[in-house]
């Protein structure tokens, strides 16, 4: 008698962890997922893509809450790995979520116009912008990747993107 | 004399080099015009300092180092600056070049003085060496004070002179050896002062006795810290990499430079020009260029100024003989074809090779690979040449970085040994930039994605931080209503 509730025990609580295996497994697959799709974006965290992030987007893709054509800056080829790699048709980038320039920019602040509001320092994805309130501010070039975010929240227009170094 | 260790690979070449070493070393001509490109060294192109219209004197700083690699530049002429033009260069189609119509008084720029080195310490020296123009004489044009720099954070570091001249036809450092040896001890003290090296050794091939003996009698009256080495005339053995090897035994890390494992190399030919700046005040203005091969009726060395026309110095070794078939600077084995001889000499200019047919390695249509494995046993830089040409084909880059493409020191040993005639060092030169802007592209990524995720951990943290004080903030003024005669 004892013996039989104790396996009935054993038994049921096997079949506990069997049966909640799969959500836990699916979450870290998932994860992973996310990691591979991310490591094929470019990292410009642009939000083109209407995400806020490359890793966003990575996320939304996975979930099947967007399309892998999203990502100008990419461009087809980064279209083309993901369609690889999630097994699906390749895609060409939709025109709506914007064009690349066909050599890299980077943005570069009119330093004496520049009346040290701090708005594109806040608003660069990547911390590229360096300066204080009432202080001029400046792109370090080299860390810039040439998403543009910087530009709108300017409130004397002093930033513009220009070619970026060899 | 020291022992020296085996580096794997690489040929034993039939050597050209007696032809070009029959006469003595001499001066060429001086042009009536001399063509300097700005960016005639490695990294970044000079600023120029003068205009059009301008007068220099010889020796006068003509543009300027513009960042932690790149070099100065000197008008090798008096005279007038007449343009600063994109003109034809041998290393690339249009590079801005300052052009100087010599007057030909040599009026020498009266700033220019020898000084005394023991007086300096070693990172003002290695300023001063960089005001000189130096680059690194063997090929590749390094600015010779960036690399003391960035060795110089080492401790107890050996300086390596490559005097391994290894390209069969090129014979400049030889005879640089054979005539100056003092110069070239002088310079090594120099070098060791700047870069605090604890010794020094003068590297050269085991097939150049005449230069040997000048050297030890150069050295005989100095102090005992600088040693001579002889190294088997094996083709490449002058590489920078596998002269270190077979020198010291230890191999230079893919992505490192010599001095992780304790080591600077120059060139003998940077040492005498180093020499000439500290002793003499002469900055780089000439250098020795090799003018050889069988398309020149009087092959010979000699001191030409930086920006002479090529042209210029095969007239001055008694013109072409019938039957050029190529004109090419730098060695047969590494060195590039050259469009026209009105081309100038560059820092980085050791050798014009005049060919005719007799010199040029007939080349048959290409064949497929039989993967015979001759060029994986030829490659001194240990690669696998047939698995990168598969993959070059493929434009695989993934398996092209595993496989170290960018190891490659494109010697050519692959080329000269393949039965089927594959160009294999033309396809690993033309798929190294594709693969160097993916990495780089990668890297970017990288450093991107690093900084977007610390932001946004430092947003969420600030926001929980902001929340915390807010709800503390609650807490206390709620704390107070309810109990007003509460402690604060």
């Amino acid at each position: 008698m004892l013996a039989a509730i104790l396996l009935t025990a054993v038994l049921a609580a096997l079949l506990a962890i069997v049966m909640l295996l799969p959500t836990a497994a699916s979450t870290t697959s998932e994860a992973r997922l996310i990691e591979r799709i991310n490591d094929l974006l470019p990292q410009t965290q642009c939000g083109r893509c209407t995400f806020k992030g490359c890793k966003p987007y990575a996320t939304a893709v996975a979930r099947g809450e967007a399309d892998i054509n999203q990502c100008p800056p990419g461009g087809d080829a980064t279209a083309a790995e993901l369609a690889t790699l999630l097994r699906r048709e390749p895609k060409r980038v939709d025109p709506k979520f914007g064009i690349m320039p066909l050599r890299a920019e980077v943005a570069w602040i009119d330093e004496p116009a520049c009346i040290g509001c701090t708005k594109c320092i806040q608003a660069c994805p990547v911390d590229a912008i360096v300066g204080a309130s009432k202080f001029m501010h400046t792109v370090i070039a080299a860390q810039c990747t040439g998403c543009e975010l910087c530009i709108p929240p300017c409130p004397v227009d002093c930033i513009e993107m220009r070619p970026a170094a060899d | 004399m020291g022992s020296t260790r085996n580096v794997h690979g690489g040929l034993r070449l039939d050597a050209h080099k007696q032809r070009s070493t029959r006469t003595p070393l001499r001066l060429a001509s001086v042009p009536s015009q001399v063509v300097l490109p700005l960016d005639q060294h490695a990294g970044s192109p000079a600023t120029p300092l003068v205009e059009p219209g301008d007068i220099v004197a010889l020796g006068q700083p003509i543009a300027a180092a513009q960042s932690d690699i790149s070099a100065w530049l000197h008008s090798p002429v008096s005279g007038r600056v007449i343009a600063i033009e994109p003109r034809h260069a041998p290393h690339k189609v249009d590079s801005v070049s300052v052009v100087i119509d010599n007057d030909g008084e040599d009026r020498k720029h009266a700033a220019n003085t020898p000084i005394d080195f023991q007086s300096l310490t070693p990172a003002a020296l290695c300023e001063h060496i960089a005001r000189g123009g130096i680059v690194g004489l063997g090929g590749a044009a390094f600015p010779t004070a960036a690399k003391l720099l960035r060795a110089s954070a080492s401790e107890q570091l050996h300086l390596l002179l490559n005097g391994a001249e290894c390209e069969p036809w090129i014979s400049c450092d030889e005879m640089l050896m054979r005539e100056r040896a003092a110069d070239i001890v002088f310079g090594a003290q120099v070098l060791c002062h700047a870069l605090n090296a604890a010794r020094c050794t003068i590297a050269i091939e085991d097939d150049v006795p005449e230069a040997q003996q000048a050297l030890e009698a150069a050295l005989a009256t100095q102090s005992d810290t600088i040693t001579l080495i002889t190294v088997p005339s094996v083709y490449p053995a002058g590489g920078e990499r596998q002269l270190i090897t077979s020198v010291i035994g230890m191999e230079v890390p893919s992505d490192g430079l010599p001095s992780d494992v304790g080591v600077v190399c120059q060139n003998v030919g940077t040492a005498a020009a180093v020499a000439g700046w500290i002793r003499d005040g002469e900055p780089l203005i000439s250098r020795i260029v090799s003018v050889t091969g069988s398309g020149v009726r009087e092959p010979a060395n000699l001191e030409a100024r930086i920006g002479t026309p090529i042209a210029d110095l095969v007239a001055d070794c008694g013109g072409y003989t019938e039957d050029v078939q190529a004109l090419i600077m730098g060695g047969s084995m590494m060195g590039v074809a050259l469009a026209s001889d009105a081309l100038p000499v560059l820092k980085a200019t050791n050798c014009i090779v005049v060919a005719t047919s007799t010199d040029l390695q007939p080349r048959d249509p290409e064949m497929p690979c039989i993967r015979c494995g001759n060029c994986s046993d030829v490659c001194p830089a240990s690669l696998l040449p047939q698995q990168l040409h598969w993959y070059t084909l493929g434009g695989d880059q993934p398996a092209l970085e595993r496989l170290g493409l960018l190891d490659c020191i494109e010697c050519g040993c692959c080329d000269y040994v393949c039965p089927s005639q594959i160009p294999l060092t033309q396809r690993f030169r033309e798929a190294k930039p594709a693969l160097i802007t993916t990495l780089t592209a990668r890297r970017q990524a990288d450093a991107a994605r690093a900084r977007f995720e610390s932001r946004e951990q430092r947003l969420a943290r600030l926001e929980q931080e902001q929340r915390a004080r807010l709800e503390e903030k609650r807490r206390q003024l709620t704390g107070r209503k309810t109990s007003p005669t509460g402690p604060e």
